[in-house]
């Protein structure tokens, strides 16, 4: 029972590690952003104090999650937003037309959204006829070239600045070729500018749902997240179900921990707090809000104990920053919409640890991820997790594809391991035939192969450890 | 207005039956918020954090006075060649402004039509926008604004320059201790936000470029009543 | 342990130390000896069960780490010279037999288990005289050793005590060499590029030995640099202290 259609990671980050422009790019970024985190955070007690604080109030909010779920649909309707509930993304992205179809909207603008990403909205309006711009300025470089984002922070980091260079002077009407980065800024603010004036509707993500105020907070550096939500006519936010908390005050430490761990930065340029659309006598601000609550999969992830945990996320990036593997692939090598770490959980349990094995596998468990983590998902332990899940169906989870991983081989593997392991005079036998005859094994012997790609093979000790001390022939009981 | 969403109710009582059936898995964990009580700082402290976390981010501050801040923004106005500024004729500081503005020299605006009949203008012929804080939050820097009717919410995004005014007896500790002593934690207007700086991005290689989409601009005007 | 020093102490071997590097766990039971310590080292060694562990595979894991936690059977401390060894036997081991009926007789032995420059400068506070000529060494940490098992720069407090020793800091310290067990062989091409990295930054601190505190980096670290025909070397810091420090 295998599964069908398995990504292949190693293929792809293969591929990847061969463009070194793409490696010197992540690799400057990442080292830019570690180094920027570590300056925000000079007091280890500080940071451990709001780490427990921020990961209390998220396991708290996940433990009251329907409650908390309902009382932010009835906070949000007394304030005027309307709020709709998607199980899949295809009944989001149906939602979404329809609410645009609702007032004859024809040009969306987006600010940053990740939901909207995992749901290809952008790609589904274009179908059914209605524009959908992103405005995040790392959105639209990557949507000029029709990319995905590499990173959920930053979208375009793959990309240096010649190369956006290059392709501002091909699609942008009336631009010139110029590597300054505040022309270039510049040139994305002429054309949104315009796109903001003339959207028929803005749509955002959520960082945080508040659910005793029915707010939404949305955090951001550009202003291109308050032009999508304060301008146009209409307002339609996206949100994974388990962005929601209790109260405001819960916020602020998620926020100060959130730009912390993102970016460097003790503070972000706006911290936006939407409550309801254009309000009694306001001169602006949308006429509507509607806030789309997305499930896909997360209900699944919820009723595991362990995996709930995954939903502790507050999207900051910082396992990517950290991870040697994202530093040295980059997004685009994960085939994902959430890439690194966080994706390295997340995607395998949206669309099947079978499909995702290798996935799975593409980590060497070195724990930087956890260690960052602002919200302590135990990242590398979930990691293990799922690796078990692939190989065994019958752990009586809600897994997807459960099982499905399996192969004959490994498990034939593993078994010889243990039977070998589990049997001290069977090791003493195997570990003689290795001193002795260990260098006779050929460099091309399949695993050997792949270890020998970068390395000399490695050739055993004459005699063991165990073999001296038997020799020695004295503390041993 | 019609409800565009022929599925709904069923997508809510499943999602939010499975979320039921999975149950909870254990106990609340305590908050504890010793972190946030630590930040606390004196009057004077506050304004010296406030300024220093919104400097490294390309604020820029002019020291005023309770009487002499609307004097300080004209000069301001003139010495940058603002041909206009923009603000709420109806809000305590917009009109403290206007009593005290010349009719000589730039202009001030008042924001009173809803936004649909003054867009192209706003966009197009707007040097700069002038709003009132409801307070600043001291440990990283940042101010808190209410936009409301008085003050739409459009002044501190859409002109390139944004004129804040700020006084320095209205700054608390952090954000944590201003929703508690602005009480947004009970109620909110449609609108509230908090501002560090101009508008700014590093998306392309990391490079910090300002004025992005919103101000390329951001003074306050920080107005000494701690005595 | 109260303050007092133990008498007595188990050494595990580890089975990557105990067959590719013999030399580094004879001077770790050696540094433990001369502190004063008798070391038992149990017959029946095999593998601590982090591979199958690691890859899911518990039942065949828990099978091998039964044996190996039934060598152990008294109530002394269990050194071992590798880090995420004795991450797995402290911290993971009550996660891998968490519910199984044998839990709390595993729970006591994990509490038991200690990494080896941790034992010897948290426990044993060894003092060391350098009898070596002057070098400069830099120092690979292991990820399971500070990660897992939460060690504090307890290595560089050994090799700071080596007075003709220069410990040149290596940039990204913290970052995996790319060895992560199967991980090396499952996905050659990251592993390689990232261990590839590593001694590069190695080699830039001008050092003439890498020392590590973990058979997995080691082999991984040795076997680049050997490929590399690099001059650079690697050593067990267990090595490396003994050799610089016992009487010739």
């Amino acid at each position: 029972m295998h599964a069908e259609k398995e990504i292949h990671f190693r293929d792809a980050a293969a591929k990847a590690l061969l463009d070194p422009q793409l490696r010197a790019n992540f690799r400057r970024a990442m080292d830019g952003l570690i180094a920027k985190r570590l300056a925000q955070f000079p007091d280890p007690r500080d940071l451990q104090d709001l780490r427990d604080l921020s990961t209390a109030i998220r396991s708290r909010s996940l433990l009251c999650l329907p409650e908390l779920l309902e009382q932010l649909e009835a906070s949000c309707a007394k304030n005027g937003i309307k709020v709709h509930w998607a199980e899949t993304c295809e009944q989001a992205n149906q939602l979404i037309l329809g609410i645009l179809q609702a007032k004859g909207a024809k040009t969306l603008v987006k600010g940053k959204s990740m939901v909207s990403e995992e749901m290809h909205l952008n790609a589904f309006l274009e179908s059914k006829g209605i524009e959908a711009l992103e405005s995040d300025l790392g959105e639209y470089i990557i949507q000029l070239d029709g990319e995905t984002p590499s990173h959920i922070i930053m979208p375009a980091i793959h990309k240096n600045k010649d190369q956006i260079a290059r392709q501002f002077s091909q699609k942008i009407k009336d631009a010139k070729y110029t590597e300054d980065v505040d022309e270039l800024t510049a040139m994305a603010r002429k054309v949104l500018r315009q796109k903001f004036l003339d959207a028929d509707a803005g749509l955002s993500g959520v960082n945080f749902a508040v659910a005793e105020t029915g707010t939404l907070c949305l955090v951001e550096n550009e202003g291109n997240g308050r032009m999508s939500t304060h301008v146009p006519p209409l307002h339609i936010a996206v949100m994974g179900l388990e962005k929601v908390v209790a109260r405001l005050e819960d916020v602020a430490p998620l926020y100060a921990i959130l730009t912390r761990s993102a970016t460097g930065q003790a503070v972000s340029t706006y911290f936006n707090l939407i409550t309801g659309p254009r309000g009694e006598g306001e001169k602006d601000g949308p006429q509507e809000v509607h806030l789309v609550i997305l499930d896909n999969g997360r209900s699944r992830i919820y009723a595991d104990p362990q995996l709930r945990a995954t939903l502790r996320c507050i999207r900051c990036g910082a396992c990517m920053n950290h991870c040697p593997v994202y530093t040295r692939v980059g997004g685009h090598a994960y085939e994902a919409v959430y890439p690194g770490p966080i994706g390295k959980i997340l995607t395998p349990q949206m669309e099947g640890v079978g499909v995702r094995h290798d996935l799975i596998h593409g980590s060497s468990l070195c724990g930087a991820c956890g260690e960052v983590c602002p919200v302590e998902i135990p990242i590398p332990e979930i990691l293990v997790r799922l690796r078990r899940e692939a190989t065994h169906e019958d752990m009586g989870s809600t897994v997807v594809g459960k099982g499905t991983g399996r192969t004959a081989s490994e498990d034939w593997a593993w078994r010889l391991w243990a039977g070998v392991l589990k049997r001290p005079a069977l090791y003493r036998v195997a570990t003689w035939f290795a001193t002795r005859f260990g260098k006779a094994l050929p460099a091309s012997a399949p695993l050997i192969r792949n270890w020998t790609q970068s390395r000399t093979k490695p050739v055993p000790a004459r005699r063991s450890l165990s073999e001296r001390m038997r020799a020695e022939g004295v503390s041993h009981e | 207005m019609s409800s565009p969403n022929p599925s709904a109710p069923d997508s809510r009582t499943a999602i939010l039956g499975r979320l039921r059936a999975a149950g909870d898995s254990g106990p609340l964990p305590a908050l504890d918020t010793a972190v946030l009580e630590r930040r606390q700082w004196d009057p004077a402290e506050r304004v010296t954090r406030l300024r220093k976390g919104m400097e490294a981010v390309h604020t820029e501050f002019l020291d005023a006075k309770s009487d002499t801040w609307p004097a300080v923004i004209r000069v301001f106005c003139e010495r940058e060649g603002l041909k206009n500024l923009l603000y709420g004729p109806t809000s305590e500081a917009g009109s403290a402004l206007a009593a005290a503005w010349a009719p000589e020299g730039p202009q001030l605006k008042p924001y009173d039509r809803p936004v649909e009949a003054f867009k192209q203008e706003l966009f197009g012929d707007i040097d700069a926008g002038f709003t009132g804080t409801v307070g600043g939050v001291a440990e990283t820097g940042g101010l808190l604004l209410m936009p409301g009717p008085a003050e739409p919410r459009l002044m501190s995004l859409v002109p390139p320059v944004h004129i804040a005014l700020l006084r320095a007896s209205t700054i608390q500790d952090s954000f944590w201790s201003a929703v508690k002593a602005l009480g947004w934690g009970r109620a909110l207007p449609p609108n509230a936000l908090m501002i560090s700086g101009p508008s700014k991005t590093a998306d392309i290689e990391q490079t910090l470029a300002y004025g992005v989409h919103g101000p390329k601009r951001l003074i306050v005007v920080l107005v000494d009543d701690l005595k | 342990m109260n303050g007092t020093k133990p008498k007595k102490v188990y050494f595990y071997g580890t089975c990557l130390v105990d067959l590719f590097f013999p030399d580094a766990g004879m001077a770790g039971i050696q540094l433990l000896r001369r502190a004063g310590v008798e070391v038992v080292f149990p017959e029946g060694q095999t593998c601590c069960g982090q591979p199958a562990f690691n890859c899911g595979y518990w039942e065949e894991a828990r099978d091998v780490a039964r044996t190996q936690v039934a060598l152990f059977p008294e109530d002394l401390p269990v050194i071992l010279p590798s880090g995420s060894c004795a991450g797995m036997m402290k911290v993971h081991y009550p996660e891998l037999f968490h519910g199984q009926p044998d839990e709390a007789k595993v729970r006591a032995f994990s509490a038991r288990v200690y990494e080896l420059t941790q034992f010897l400068v948290d426990v044993l506070d060894v003092k060391l005289q350098d009898l070596g000529e002057p070098v400069k060494v830099t120092w690979h940490s292991s990820c399971h050793a500070v990660r897992d098992l939460g060690l504090k720069g307890e290595p560089q407090a050994l090799i700071g005590q080596l007075s003709n020793v220069e410990l040149a800091p290596l940039a990204r310290e913290y970052e995996c060499c790319g060895f992560g067990g199967t991980f090396s062989v499952r996905h050659p091409e990251v592993s390689g590029a990232m261990v590839a990295d590593k001694i590069a930054d190695a080699t830039a601190t001008g050092a003439s030995v890498v020392l590590s505190t973990d058979g997995g980096c080691l082999m991984n670290v040795n076997g680049a640099l050997e490929a590399k025909s690099s001059k650079l070397k690697v050593q067990h810091i267990a090595e490396f202290l003994w050799e610089r420090t016992r009487a010739r």
